[in-house]
């Protein structure tokens, strides 16, 4: 990894941003594309210099009625998550920062959330950041300044690029500019805690707790051995299912899930502020900030999702419904890959040596390798980082 | 509207290109003989009909897989169909050209509930699937107005909306995953029944590709729970502006409502006619907003919107009290298409995305314009999310009347565009809008999109003439030259 000061440009503007890429293909050389520098260490990168996003940082254009926002990449989650929350919104996936769990200086930025498709606990009932994404403004590796999408919340107008960007890495082109869609806040949140569920039944729990009709907007399973690292320091397994709304439909949900899930013993609450310090905790993941061991990120079936520690010796901490498992686990990578795929999902390797991403194979491998060819033939962009091309 | 020009060769071998898909798909699934085309000559955009050479109608994957491998190495283009709803013209066949027909693909293959998902055949109905799990309290959410016929495979290629998506997503928000077979028959999977897959977000990019990049063989949808309750209000207005603002006022109270639809006064008035649904014919707008969720919900939010639509002053103001009279307020709504269509001998219906605070200013230039063409318009809006769907009234047997519909129709997209909307929000671009593609996105952009269509047909066979105004032969693409990232007029806004 190259040192972010030797060799870093910070463009002003997405022409310079395009002029950059330009010169590099022209040139042969490969870049690194940087937002707040949070993720660097996930997917290893030799480049032979660096795009700072940084000073890309302003909003654009934000109409709270529209449920729209527009913004250049380099602004940061903090910032926005002010802005937005000022006018009663949010960013509706809930974006988690990573920066102490990545043990990163800089501050998570919208452009780098993106381009890893990063979404929180609330995931399971909003989407994800990709269903977010409306519309870009972006500098493909080939130099060429492009648009795609809109900024209205309903568009088919074209091929659906944002998508394609999202969870692309930085890898197809960088974004320069970017329109997402808000939603307003909830009023209130409350959280249900179920204590002393083994993995199992508390996976079997999620489950029908998101198959009622309760619009459970988290669902997440520490178990005792998660749960007793800080913050929470506890001494039993915890499962917890958030409600958000209006009072009168989160009060009357939460009686229907105590009593769909009574045979789980009895649930306590958190209001307020409490459920959303728990919530936070469990978006970035700090029960695991200080343990030095490799961190992977496995995405499953959400059903499946407490077979994972079944079949990797680990730490666990399960947040949508079983769908996500970070998992501190020292069993090698293949071992790891293998167990996800077995479960009919895949793994990211968060922090740790070696590869980060799932390797593809087949017609898959080499189609994907044509759409990374359509928009940087040359390689310009984070090379090597998805690995393979 | 020009099609690319037929290939008189290809016409020529005609027989035997039938002859070679009959070898890969036996029995009844190739249809050669004109009488047998006739019902493949045009989608849900009727204006515009072509016969195909053959029509193919396989079975299994691997028969997909045979065609699209035979075609590509003959040379042959595809046009891939579902049911054939389509309102831009996404399966208008080819004179020269195959048309791959994915009826038969008609099974539920998977329901799984503790994935709160379903694996189906491309060719099952949207309704199907809702109906399937419909007893177990749950369903699908998209809900386009063709929903008893369109196909999940071609609400894949079109990410189809609905009246729900404002709260619930278009298609695209409801995927998990697809089974896909490329022009050269290879078979990939994107996607599966976790929340996110290994590399690109192919999925995404293919859902609204509209036809152009592979032919669906499977998909897998989330599945949601039905919610306890539905409530619809009935709000009149006599101004446009106070409709409006109602809708901007309910959003800002933190309400997303499952539907909020309006209607201006030639739409009540046709709907009115036609089902009696009790709507206020004096009504210049006309808004029917729609709450789900716990009882306890529906009552709180059904106070507040009325209080919001007292405060603008609305003119009617009902809240349904059972099921029978929320399903009266939809049915105008719902019939709204049909109803224009007996005021008039034919329609077109237009679909722009707008900037909600643009509705007034768009609503009178579209009548201006009206008056301009010497045309009738009503409109019906999918009012939540800025989707508009002016329906222009003519008659297609007074000479020059459909080329003024489409004149009309033009200029109402390129003024959707020129406030900051899109040319489409759900029916697609297809063969309909393809030349004004050039209204939102430049050459560099246009090309940018080809060059995804080229990763995944390079021979450009699958439904060409649909969706970009020229479509570049791959090759000729890599020598697209832009110096220094530069385009023409780099600061003309282009959305």
């Amino acid at each position: 990894m190259l040192d972010l000061a030797s060799v870093t440009e910070t463009p002003k503007s997405a022409a310079e941003v395009a002029e950059l890429v330009a010169d590099a293909a022209a040139g042969g050389r490969t870049l690194e594309v940087v937002g707040g520098g949070t993720k660097r260490r996930i997917g290893p990168m030799a480049a032979d210099g660096i795009v700072s996003m940084a000073a890309l940082n302003k909003v654009v254009d934000y109409a709270p009625e529209e449920l729209v926002l527009t913004a250049q990449p380099g602004v940061t989650l903090a910032a926005l998550e002010k802005l937005v929350a000022a006018q009663g919104q949010m960013l509706p996936f809930e974006p988690p920062h990573l920066g102490k769990l990545l043990a990163a200086k800089g501050r998570a930025t919208l452009g780098g959330t993106l381009a890893a498709n990063l979404s929180g606990p609330r995931r399971i009932r909003a989407g994800a950041a990709r269903d977010h994404f409306l519309g870009l403004q972006a500098v493909t590796g080939r130099g060429e300044l492009i648009r795609a999408g809109g900024r209205v919340v309903k568009n088919v107008t074209g091929y659906d690029l944002p998508k394609l960007m999202a969870g692309s890495w930085g890898t197809l082109a960088v974004l320069t500019e970017v329109t997402i869609k808000m939603l307003p806040a909830p009023r209130t949140e409350l959280t249900l805690l179920y204590f002393g569920l083994d993995d199992r039944r508390a996976g079997e729990a999620m489950t029908r707790a998101l198959n009622a009709p309760a619009e459970v907007s988290g669902a997440a399973h520490l178990p005792a051995p998660t749960a007793a690292r800080p913050p929470l320091a506890g001494e039993m397994a915890v499962t917890a299912l958030r409600l958000e709304g209006f009072a009168a439909s989160v009060a009357a949900r939460a009686e229907h899930l105590v009593l769909a899930l009574k045979d789980c013993g009895r649930a306590e609450q958190l209001d307020g502020s409490l459920s959303r310090d728990f919530w936070a905790q469990v978006r970035e993941v700090e029960a695991f900030w200080k343990d030095p061991r490799p961190l992977w990120r496995v995405s499953v079936p959400p059903a499946v999702g407490w077979r994972v520690a079944e079949s990797v010796a680990g730490e666990a901490l399960y947040d949508w419904g079983g769908g996500l498992v970070w998992l501190l686990s020292e069993t090698e990578p293949a071992g790891v890959r293998a167990a996800a795929r077995a479960l009919g999902g895949h793994v990211t390797l968060y922090r740790g040596e070696g590869p980060a991403f799932e390797p593809l194979e087949g017609p898959l491998a080499a189609l994907t390798a044509r759409v990374k060819a359509a928009f940087d033939p040359k390689g310009v962009l984070n090379p090597g980082r998805l690995g393979g091309g | 509207m020009k099609m690319p020009l037929p290939d008189a060769a290809l016409i020529a071998r005609k027989g035997e290109i039938v002859r070679a898909l009959r070898r890969l798909v036996p029995g009844e699934g190739v249809i050669g003989d004109s009488a047998g085309l006739v019902p493949y000559q045009s989608d849900g955009l009727s204006a515009y009909r072509q016969t195909p050479l053959a029509v193919v109608l396989p079975e299994t994957v691997a028969q997909v897989s045979a065609v699209l491998a035979w075609c590509q190495a003959n040379g042959v283009k595809v046009v891939p169909r579902g049911a054939g709803t389509s309102l831009s013209g996404g399966a208008l066949p080819l004179t020269d050209g195959v048309v791959l027909g994915m009826a038969r693909f008609n099974q539920i293959l998977e329901v799984d509930y503790a994935n709160r998902c379903a694996v189906v055949q491309p060719g099952v109905t949207n309704l199907a699937i809702s109906a399937a799990v419909e007893a177990d309290g749950f369903y699908y959410a998209p809900d386009p107005s063709s929903q008893v016929a369109c196909t999940i495979g071609g609400n894949v290629a079109e990410n189809s909306g609905g009246v729900h998506c404002l709260k619930y997503g278009l298609t695209t928000n409801n995927l998990l995953g697809c089974e896909l077979v490329l022009m050269g028959g290879e078979v990939v999977r994107l996607g599966g029944k976790g929340f996110d897959a290994a590399g690109y977000d192919l999925l995404g990019v293919v859902t609204g590709s509209e036809g152009l990049l592979g032919v669906v063989t499977e998909v897998t949808v989330r599945l949601l729970t039905k919610p306890q309750t539905a409530r619809a209000m009935l709000l009149g207005f006599d101004s446009v502006e106070a409709a409006g603002a109602t809708v901007a006022d309910i959003i800002a109270a933190g309400v997303i409502p499952a539907g909020m639809e309006m209607m201006d006064r030639p739409a009540i008035v046709a709907a009115e006619a036609f089902v009696h649904a009790g709507y206020p014919t004096e009504a210049e707008a006309l808004l029917i907003v729609e709450l789900d969720g716990p009882e306890a919900e529906c009552a709180e939010l059904s106070q507040s919107v009325a209080a919001l639509a007292q405060a603008r002053g609305a003119t009617t103001l009902r809240t349904s009290a059972s099921e029978a009279e929320r399903l009266a307020f939809w049915a105008g709504r719902k019939a709204a298409f049909p109803a224009v269509g007996r005021i008039s001998p034919d329609y077109y219906c237009m679909d722009g995305t707008i900037p909600r605070r643009q509705l007034p200013h768009v609503l009178t230039r579209i009548t201006e314009m009206a008056g301009e063409y010497g045309l009738g318009v009503a409109n019906v809006f999918h009012a939540g999310d800025g989707n508009l769907h002016p329906l222009i009234l003519y008659d297609a047997d007074q000479p020059g009347q459909l080329e003024a519909a489409e004149a009309f129709g033009a200029d109402i997209l390129k003024l959707c565009v020129a406030v900051g909307g899109v040319l489409t929000g759900e029916h697609g671009v297809g063969v309909e809008k393809r030349d004004l593609m050039g209204e939102m996105f430049s050459e560099t952009d246009l090309a940018a999109q080809q060059r995804v269509k080229c990763a995944f047909d390079p021979d450009l066979l699958l439904n060409p003439g649909k969706v970009f105004p020229r479509l570049h032969r791959c090759a000729e693409l890599g020598r697209v030259h832009v110096h220094r990232g530069a385009v023409a007029f780099p600061d003309l806004p282009r959305f």
